[in-house]
């Protein structure tokens, strides 16, 4: 019987070794020279994967000799599944992701640093505070091409009711004139705002920058630290002001997804939200006949009209052999005309300029004017390339925001749990 | 001398009074039973059926504030939308070849594991268990790594049988278990008459105790197939192209970034999804019962 157990672990660690030793030579070319990229979007509105399909069939019809395979990925678990095939080594060849996702994988050096790669046309053609989105370190690690900013989605007829002055993007309201306006108005039945908060931290500190604040410093070695000054108090403040002292704001809202809150918008229980740009989607296609909705700025205060943003990111790993090809792709499917298309699809902002000043994104038919309008303002999210911004958020800033909204602790304790706690997070990410 | 306390023997009208009491008592308990199993049921159908109920309903009336459980104006757009955007059918197919094949191995597998585990105590069996039972607190995200750089080298990424292998494996320890717990069920004294009769341990575990199993066999496999069409992350991970996604990876196409959905064709999308376990369940939950109870009377 010993005898037996022993042969049968002999052979099972012979056959593990024969396993691990056998590994793949795919150089992603065919026996004809074909280039084979796979291509993983992460578009998932209709238009917005037509779009894709489209652009690749028509680079596949003008180049031959490299192929691009469109490979449909998903929002949901993208960073464990690319975490998972750069580590196996069967990492897609351009990535779509979103720029805050990629810090980990650019420091971990799994994406290829772009800046020799890029043709002059696409590095001139998007601003520079969107290429700051995506580098890290010395590096360029993506190309970002769509973003949106958050606006104002506001109940036309009770916004004219109210007789408040309507904002646009030149002269928007200031923090202190919007929450006077959400308390004209806040009726029976019906708060000013709603405020979904079920992500707070982004929120605040993207709308914060507006307000003056901006909650991570850098130091002279470029060390990230965290410091809560007057202006990181202005947006939280006003919301929780809102919520807990103007009762302008639902209360109830906060722990929402901005889809949760739409019925009550559209059932005049709220008569703002503070949405994404591309929800204006889901607004025409599940508001109510005859309901009617305008797109305003957020408000801005001492920072002026800016606000900060994750783009949607093009990437290439760094394992991929053919990254030159790749870089092509992303620059043919990022040319001003296809940016349009890739735009219009995810009823996003296009980053390059030229896409930018397309008319069909500048009519006033459901806010894209307002959208455009709003771009020079976007900035990079205040935390998005400090390394233990991610557990910070989860473990430190999340509940204090929460906490701070509900009204269960003050601004004092808030500063406090965000830089006291959140600097002992950060210690062990930047030691 | 300390008087005997004598028991009178009570009146009948004591006698049905007691009894009417009791009977209200009983009543009573029992109408409170059956209202906390309504309201378990209810709790346990409220997803489901708002879920049939949000497939038919067309945008606008999703978006309403007074949701209404029976859709004002049904629609099959939701259904035709869903099945005109993601490849639904081949999706289903592909879960369908792997939870089929998955529960189907591992219920071989662990049928003579689990006789085994059963019959044979001793330190080893002890531990085995131990560490079944602990295998299965590992998080998947602790194993892909480990588990994809395996599948690569066996060529298996991209490829059913590499997902059904992991679905094999990962569905193995619980199918051990609980099939385990079957076998103890069945008497010993049945294998001990086989050995008379001079049957062999194969002879008598095809013969005598596989089809004392059988509920056991079938609650198994039910288990297999359904953990296997569930899962989501193995399937995203090891599966890189469209045509050999499953249904669960095929769904999450209708979500965006930070959960916004496409809710109509993906209540519909998984309103479909959930029929082939219901189906199941239906034509084998008498099995399953019995399965159960089976070894809840000692011999």
């Amino acid at each position: 019987m010993r005898a037996t157990v022993r042969r049968a672990a002999a052979a099972v660690a012979v056959l593990a070794l024969l396993l691990t030793g056998c590994s793949g030579g795919d150089d992603g070319r065919d026996a004809d020279g074909t280039i084979r990229l796979r291509f993983q979007s992460l578009a998932w509105q209709k238009e917005s994967v037509d779009a894709n399909k489209q652009l690749v069939k028509e680079w596949n019809v003008a180049h031959p000799d490299v192929q691009v395979e469109y490979v449909q990925g998903s929002w949901d678990s993208v960073h464990d599944q690319l975490l998972t095939s750069f580590e196996g080594g069967e990492a897609p060849d351009i990535i779509h992701d979103a720029s805050d996702d990629l810090a980990d994988f650019a420091y971990g050096g799994y994406l290829a640093d772009l800046r020799p790669l890029l043709p002059e046309r696409l590095k001139a053609d998007i601003p520079e505070q969107s290429w700051r989105t995506t580098t890290f370190g010395e590096g360029v690690h993506g190309v970002p091409f769509l973003q949106e900013p958050r606006v104002l989605i506001a109940n036309t007829k009770l916004l004219k009711a109210s007789g408040a002055r309507i904002p646009t993007p030149e002269r928007p309201w200031s923090w202190e004139e919007f929450r006077q306006v959400t308390k004209e108005l806040t009726g029976k039945g019906r708060y000013g705002i709603a405020w979904p908060l079920k992500e707070p931290v982004s929120v605040t500190l993207n709308l914060g920058l507006s307000g003056g604040g901006q909650l991570f410093h850098r130091d002279g070695e470029g060390k990230a630290l965290l410091r809560f000054e007057p202006g990181d108090g202005v947006v939280a403040g006003t919301i929780h002001d809102q919520v807990n002292t103007d009762n302008s704001a639902a209360r109830s809202a906060l722990g929402m997804g901005g889809s949760d809150a739409l019925p009550g918008f559209f059932g005049g229980k709220y008569a703002m939200l503070p949405l994404g740009f591309s929800y204006r989607q889901q607004i025409i296609q599940q508001a109510p006949e005859g309901f009617e909705w305008t797109v305003l700025p957020m408000p801005a205060g001492a920072g002026g009209a800016v606000q900060g943003v994750s783009p949607q990111t093009l990437s290439v790993a760094q394992e991929s052999p053919y990254k030159k090809e790749a870089v092509a792709f992303i620059d043919f499917l990022l040319r001003p005309a296809n940016m349009v298309r890739l735009a219009r699809g995810d009823w996003m902002l296009p980053t390059g300029t030229e896409a930018l000043a397309d008319p069909s994104l500048r009519g006033t038919r459901n806010g894209w004017a307002v959208g455009t309008a709003l771009a020079e303002g976007l900035r990079p999210a205040p935390a998005q390339s400090v390394r233990g911004y991610p557990e910070w958020k989860d473990k430190v800033a999340t509940p204090a925001y929460q906490e701070f909204y509900s009204g269960a602790i003050d601004t004092g304790e808030l500063s406090k749990r965000l830089v006291e706690d959140g600097s002992r997070v950060l210690a062990r990410y930047q030691r | 001398m300390r008087r005997v306390p004598v028991r009178r023997k009570p009146t009948t009208r004591e006698a049905s009074r007691r009894e009417s009491t009791g009977l209200r008592t009983g009543r009573a308990a029992r109408t409170g039973q059956y209202l906390a199993l309504l309201a378990y049921l209810v709790f346990l159908a409220f997803p489901f059926v708002w879920l049939i109920s949000t497939a038919f309903k067309p945008a606008r009336e999703l978006g309403s504030l007074h949701p209404t459980w029976i859709p004002e104006h049904p629609t099959l757009d939701n259904f035709r939308q869903a099945f005109d955007e993601q490849p639904l059918l081949q999706a289903a197919g592909n879960s369908l070849v792997a939870a089929v094949s998955a529960a189907l191995i591992a219920v071989v597998i662990a049928t003579p594991m689990a006789y085994a585990m059963a019959r044979h105590r001793g330190r080893l069996a002890t531990a085995a268990t131990g560490w079944v039972v602990v295998s299965q607190a590992f998080p998947f995200v602790l194993v892909i790594i480990p588990l994809f750089l395996i599948l690569k080298n066996l060529h298996l990424i991209n490829t059913l049988w590499g997902l059904i292998l992991v679905y094999v494996v990962w569905s193995l320890p619980f199918a051990l278990w609980m099939l385990a717990g079957y076998v103890r069920a069945v008497p010993a004294e049945l294998e001990e008459a086989a050995a008379v009769d001079g049957a062999g341990r194969v002879r008598t575990l095809v013969s005598v105790v596989a089809p004392l199993l059988a509920p056991g066999i079938v609650a198994t496999a039910l288990f297999a197939f359904i953990t296997a069409w569930n899962e989501f992350f193995f399937a995203l991970v090891l599966l890189k192209t469209p045509e050999k996604q499953t249904l669960p990876v095929v769904l999450t196409h209708f979500l965006g970034a930070e959960g916004v959905a496409d809710l109509g064709p993906l209540a519909a999308a998984a309103f479909l999804a959930t029929l082939p376990s219901l189906v199941l369940f239906a034509f084998i939950q008498r099995r399953i019962t019995g399965g159960m109870t089976a070894g809840a009377v000692k011999h």
